[in-house]
């Protein structure tokens, strides 16, 4: 069993079935998600992506379903386009929702990260702001300003 | 959801917490035995500080065969920041942080 490199957790006063339904409809996720998509029919072996929603040529993040079990866990593997099919280069996300009290806990975990990486970088900032974004999204039905147009790159 | 802020702030205020959360932040997914490796706290000190992170959810643990690993969970510290800092201001807080930083570094050349 290898460790996780980062677990994330944020309690959510929905359902399990709103909390899968915003991870996988990009009608959804473009609310919350710097306006990207997350597409895929979320078989198990099928591809998925991450792209942006109104250019889907824009494309962040590839991979395939590892496991599916609507509404309670969800397992994919995840890339960058160019480094698709480099083992080295791909990690894996586990999505977990489970019951808690009478909210929703959803734990994200990434792991197999390639060390001192770009993607390792970008996802310790990425995760944090995209679940507490979902979180207040499921919960007041208002995405935070800050996540509802693509992320721009900060000025140099 | 004002109680769960609460234990945030409250969780955020000790030093001994803040130092907690750095270790796990240089070296995410720690048992408590790793944890207390050079630490001036007792065993049962740093349990009792572990409680409280996670009942603010700044520390989440996983189970991994027998051994519990402490997290580091910064979602909730990315609602305060989100709360209270704008869209536009982000870049700027940001161009202003690196200017600090890189005049408090160069200030020891």
């Amino acid at each position: 069993m290898t460790k996780p490199k980062f677990v994330y957790v944020t309690y959510i006063a929905t359902t399990r079935e709103r909390v899968w339904k915003a991870l996988t409809d990009s009608e959804m996720t473009k609310e919350y998600w710097w306006r990207r998509a997350n597409v895929s029919d979320w078989k198990v072996g099928s591809a998925w992506k991450h792209q942006d929603y109104d250019d889907p040529r824009l494309v962040d993040i590839v991979g395939q379903v590892v496991e599916s079990n609507p509404p309670h866990r969800l397992v994919v593997t995840w890339a960058r386009p160019v480094d698709a099919g480099n083992a080295a280069k791909t990690s894996r996300v586990t999505y977990q929702i489970e019951p808690y009290a009478d909210v929703v806990r959803l734990t994200v975990m990434h792991e197999e990260l390639e060390p001192d990486s770009d993607m390792l970088r970008g996802i310790t900032s990425g995760w944090p702001a995209v679940l507490s974004s979902l979180k207040t999204f499921l919960e007041t039905g208002k995405p935070m300003s800050t996540m509802t147009q693509r992320r721009d790159r900060p000025p140099e | 959801m004002p109680r769960h802020v609460d234990k945030v702030f409250k969780a955020l205020a000790d030093p001994s917490r803040r130092e907690l959360l750095d270790r796990l932040h240089a070296n995410n997914g720690q048992t408590l035995g790793e944890l207390c490796e050079g630490l001036h706290m007792t065993r049962q000190a740093v349990t009792k500080h572990l409680v409280l992170l996670e009942a603010a959810t700044l520390v989440v643990t996983v189970w991994r065969g027998r051994e519990k690993l402490h997290y580091l969970n910064p979602v909730p510290i990315s609602e305060i920041y989100e709360r209270w800092i704008g869209k536009f201001e982000r870049h700027r807080l940001r161009a202003l942080h690196q200017l600090k930083k890189g005049l408090e570094e160069n200030s020891y050349d």
